[in-house]
């Protein structure tokens, strides 16, 4: 039976192009690795579900396609049949629900020991914010964002004016550290993807979202924005590199702090009035 | 169990309808263009929702090429590729599916399959058609206006929805989308109200509510969520529309648009998110449920055998009905919304499977020992089934809050809701245009055709989604039109994209040979008869096919068992029809 063995390739297919295929996620370089295994485990029970019923309405078509005299059954109800088919489903669906919201009580827990950098996104670049050598962020409002000032500090903020300011070079992290990522935006939304880090979360203005992570491998790995947010919004990139401590410590100390490039700036901005004059 | 199935009384006297109550009209274009007849408006509004389809077939293969071959076509610009998807989007959810099940197969189908002889309120009904075609009519015009359609993504989310920088955003392109929007929720609350009022008031003698056929169950409880749903779509677009035009701020923060601070302050992004989902999540099933009913019956009626646990389909219709205005925000899962929601919507998401598990149970266990004729209805219910569990199980991926925080906002998406609401339903229509044209036109359509069309249509389906997911998975996130340079996808995905582009292209192409069919049917098609398929419901005793005006002539139908009477051992055909009175043969084994 053709049709039969059609809707068994679909079936076949499908499991071989899972197996065969060399289309699968890129490796992780974070700590979430819990929710790779949550995906493969829902893999498993919906892959073999799929299979269990493509397969038993191929063969229902095999086996009862209509020929001269065939007559069907008359069974309009089978209880006993239909509850344990619910029941069955029940456990199946609950064996993936209960891991998933481990996990996420895992994503949503945010270790006490977690040091907050910032990410900002703006029609369409990103910019990033570290905390200085009091390990605090200062404050910020969108109403002070002007190209003196990108990230919006509060000027008057004592916390803020060691703060890195990184406008639009690449966000270095340190391995091993769990870090909270808080996001921002001053125009429309936007999401801070990495795809190794397997985390994200769309950013809104007029909000600060977060989530956090752990940086598990060395390398330099590609930011997205996954939230539409105009015209470039598919060319809005930067990149995150990931260090051993003493490399990060290094490219930190040559940062500028957000006093410093407001002095910096203060200092141009006189010098250009003096020779203007 | 037995008591929905037959009457032992044959004692009812049939109801005649006293003529004064049905509007006749006195002319041609009362008979054909302002039409009261329900048959009349269905045919009107699923010709406009397909031809308004064709618009959004048309953008999917722009999108294609765009996607499988970037670079090369060099008329399709970043700014266009959002308009493309955009209008692509909503048309198919809105202004084609929704359209289409309530407004062309509500329409035909409930007076027929309820013994009814029309919608009871006929010039209500006319005037949803008529509104629903001006929103049709405005979401067009925004083809042509200056700065083009919107291309803030179906989802229209604020701010980017009404700024610069997005198509359309500062200039006419958002606000004819948000008045089309609210047009076509002005007119469905028309027609809506009419065919749950028919559902609940003119149903024939002895046609109780568990006596309908599940088409009628799915469309009626399609509508029902449809009515409580789309005020909170209207609610949003009214408020939008006010923030765009006269610079009010419900969902606009204090915000800088390109260096320069806007006027906007205090308004939530995320309370239009609510809206829209909680609007948004029941659409899926408003699409859905009317496909479960309709392929119930196309089941039963071609594999000749009853619907599996009738009860139990009905009673899943109506919790996964109920069920789905609870699970909104599992489109929201990375929205920035409080992590604690998480918990409740995976687990209400989690739980909708169950009763949607059922339902293809009961599907596939009605094939078993049936005696499955092949026909084309039947081919598309089976596509409908493979389809559709593939879409679901991939929907317990994204419900399942952690799995979607890595997946969401990628391609895994919008394979997911492609299979699950795009290709599945389509499935049923065609399944159910393949059914039902004979009843409409009193011809078959060509069964070579036919199944040219359906074995194209569903394995080049098939071959677009489901490897999109894998691309998906790799981390290509969706509304790009271009992915560049990027360090984790590999040289090889481009040649998968080029591979899911040519097989859209052929599928769409398909679709020619079946709106061909559809025309020359019309005239050269096999004279169909008044019951071609052997069917008991009512839709195939009229006495006229195609049926009258007033559906039934002098009487009503009186209703004596379930739609389900196939097989029935004992009876001397295989189906025994809703309106047979019982005697003549013995019910046996109805206890099963
Ligand atoms: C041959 C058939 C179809 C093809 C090839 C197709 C293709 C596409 C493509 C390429 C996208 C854009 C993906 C992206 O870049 O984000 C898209 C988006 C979409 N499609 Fe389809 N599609 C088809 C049929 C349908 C149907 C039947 C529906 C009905 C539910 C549908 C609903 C949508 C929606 C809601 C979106 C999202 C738009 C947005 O992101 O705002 N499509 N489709
Ligand atoms: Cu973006
Ligand atoms: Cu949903």
């Amino acid at each position: 039976m053709v049709v039969a063995l059609i809707l068994l390739l679909v079936a076949i297919g499908s499991v071989l192009f899972h197996l065969l295929s060399p289309w699968w996620w890129t490796p992780i370089a974070s700590n979430w690795g819990y929710i790779d295994d949550t995906i493969s485990l829902t893999f498993w029970i919906t892959g073999a579900v799929f299979v269990a019923v493509v397969a038993f309405m191929a063969y229902c078509v095999f086996r009862f396609h209509h020929k001269e005299g065939r007559k069907a059954a008359y069974e309009p109800e089978n209880k006993r049949l239909e509850w344990w088919l619910t029941v069955g489903t029940a456990v199946g669906v609950a064996a993936m629900l209960a891991p998933g919201l481990v996990v996420w009580h895992q994503f949503v827990t945010v270790p006490a020991d977690a040091s907050q950098i910032e990410v900002m996104g703006q029609q369409w670049r990103w910019s990033y914010r570290l905390p200085g050598k009091d390990g605090k962020l200062g404050t910020s409002d969108v109403r002070n964002v002007s190209s003196d000032n990108p990230l919006g500090l509060n000027p008057g903020d004592a916390a803020g004016q060691d703060d890195v300011v990184i406008e639009s070079g690449d966000l270095h992290l340190p391995i091993g550290k769990p870090i909270k990522v808080l996001l921002r935006s001053v125009d429309v939304l936007h999401n801070f993807y990495v795809p190794e880090f397997r985390a994200k979360m769309d950013m809104v203005p007029g909000a600060v979202t977060y989530f956090w992570f752990t940086p598990t491998r060395t390398g330099s790995f590609d930011v997205l924005c996954a939230e539409l947010c105009g015209i470039a919004h598919a060319q809005m990139r930067s990149k995150v590199i990931v260090q051993e401590e003493g490399e990060y410590q290094a490219w930190l100390e040559q940062q500028q702090t957000f006093a410093e490039l407001s002095g910096q700036r203060r200092t141009l901005k006189a010098t250009y009035q003096v020779s203007g004059e | 169990m037995v008591d929905v199935l037959s009457d032992t009384n044959t004692g009812i006297t049939p109801a005649e309808v006293v003529d004064v109550e049905l509007y006749h009209p006195k002319s041609w274009w009362t008979t054909y263009i302002f039409s009261q007849d329900a048959k009349v408006i269905a045919i009107q509004y699923a010709l406009t929702a397909m031809a308004i389809g064709m618009v959004a077939l048309v953008l999917s293969w722009l999108m294609r090429l765009q996607l499988g071959f970037p670079g090369t076509f060099s008329f399709i610009d970043p700014s266009q590729y959002l308009q493309f998807i955009t209008m692509h989007g909503m048309i198919m959810v809105i202004y084609l599916l929704t359209a289409l099940f309530l407004g062309g197969f509500g329409n035909y189908l409930i007076p027929l399959m309820v013994g009814a002889r029309d919608m009871v309120f006929p010039y209500v009904n006319m005037l949803s058609y008529w509104i629903y075609l001006l929103a049709v009519v405005v979401l067009v015009a925004t083809f042509f206006v200056p700065g083009g359609p919107t291309g803030a993504g179906w989802t229209l989310y604020p701010p980017q929805a009404i700024l610069s920088g997005t198509p359309g955003g500062n200039e006419w392109g958002i606000i004819l989308m948000l008045a089309s929007l609210i047009l076509f929720i002005i007119g469905f609350t028309m027609g809506g109200l009419n065919y749950v009022v028919t559902v609940l008031q003119a149903r024939t003698r002895g046609m109780t509510l568990m006596r309908m056929p599940l088409t009628v169950w799915g469309i009626f409880t399609a509508t029902v969520m449809a009515l409580l749903a789309f005020p909170a779509l209207f609610v949003a677009a009214v408020m939008m529309l006010l923030d765009r035009a006269l610079g009010t701020s419900f969902f606009m923060p204090t915000l800088q648009e390109m260096g320069q601070l806007m006027k906007y302050g205090g308004g939530s992004p995320l309370l239009f998110q609510h809206l829209f989902w909680f609007f948004g999540h029941p659409e899926v099933y408003i699409v859905a449920l009317p496909a479960f009913g309709i392929v119930s019956d196309l089941i039963s009626t071609h594999a000749r055998k009853n619907i599996f646990g009738y009860r139990m389909m009905v009673w899943a219709i109506v919790a996964i009905g109920a069920l789905s205005f609870v699970v909104w925000a599992h489109h929201m899962y990375v929205s920035g919304m409080h992590p604690q929601f998480g918990f409740f919507f995976a687990t209400t998401t989690l739980i909708i499977a169950i009763p949607t598990a059922i339902k293809v149970y009961n599907w596939v266990l009605t094939l078993w020992r049936g005696d499955i004729h092949l026909t084309v209805p039947m081919l598309f219910a089976l596509a409908f089934i493979v389809t559709f569990v593939n879409g679901g199980l991939t929907g317990l991926f994204l419900g399942n809050v952690v799995v979607d925080v890595p997946l969401s906002d990628t391609m895994f998406v919008v394979a997911h809701f492609h299979m699950v609401m795009g290709v599945a339903p389509i499935m049923v229509v065609f399944g159910a245009i393949y059914h039902w044209y004979p009843k409409i036109t009193g011809r078959m359509l060509n069964d070579g055709l036919g199944k040219f069309h359906f074995w194209v249509t569903f394995l080049g389906a098939y071959a677009v989604f489901f490897p999109m997911h894998y691309v998906g998975l790799q981390g290509m996130p969706r509304r790009y039109h271009d992915i560049g340079e990027t360090s984790f996808i590999p040289a090889s995905a481009h040649d998968l994209n080029a591979f899911i582009s040519v097989a859209a292209l052929i599928v769409g192409a398909a679709q020619l040979v079946f709106v061909f069919n559809l025309a020359w049917s019309l005239f050269k098609g096999k004279e169909a008869g008044g019951n071609p398929w052997g069917a008991t419901t009512l839709e195939w005793q009229t006495p006229q096919t195609p049926p009258a005006h007033g559906n039934w002539g002098k009487e009503l139908p009186i209703v004596y068992r379930w739609a389900y009477d196939y097989s029935v051992p004992g009876a001397p055909r295989d189906f025994v029809p809703q309106n047979e009175p019982p005697g003549g043969f013995a019910v046996q084994g109805a206890r099963a």
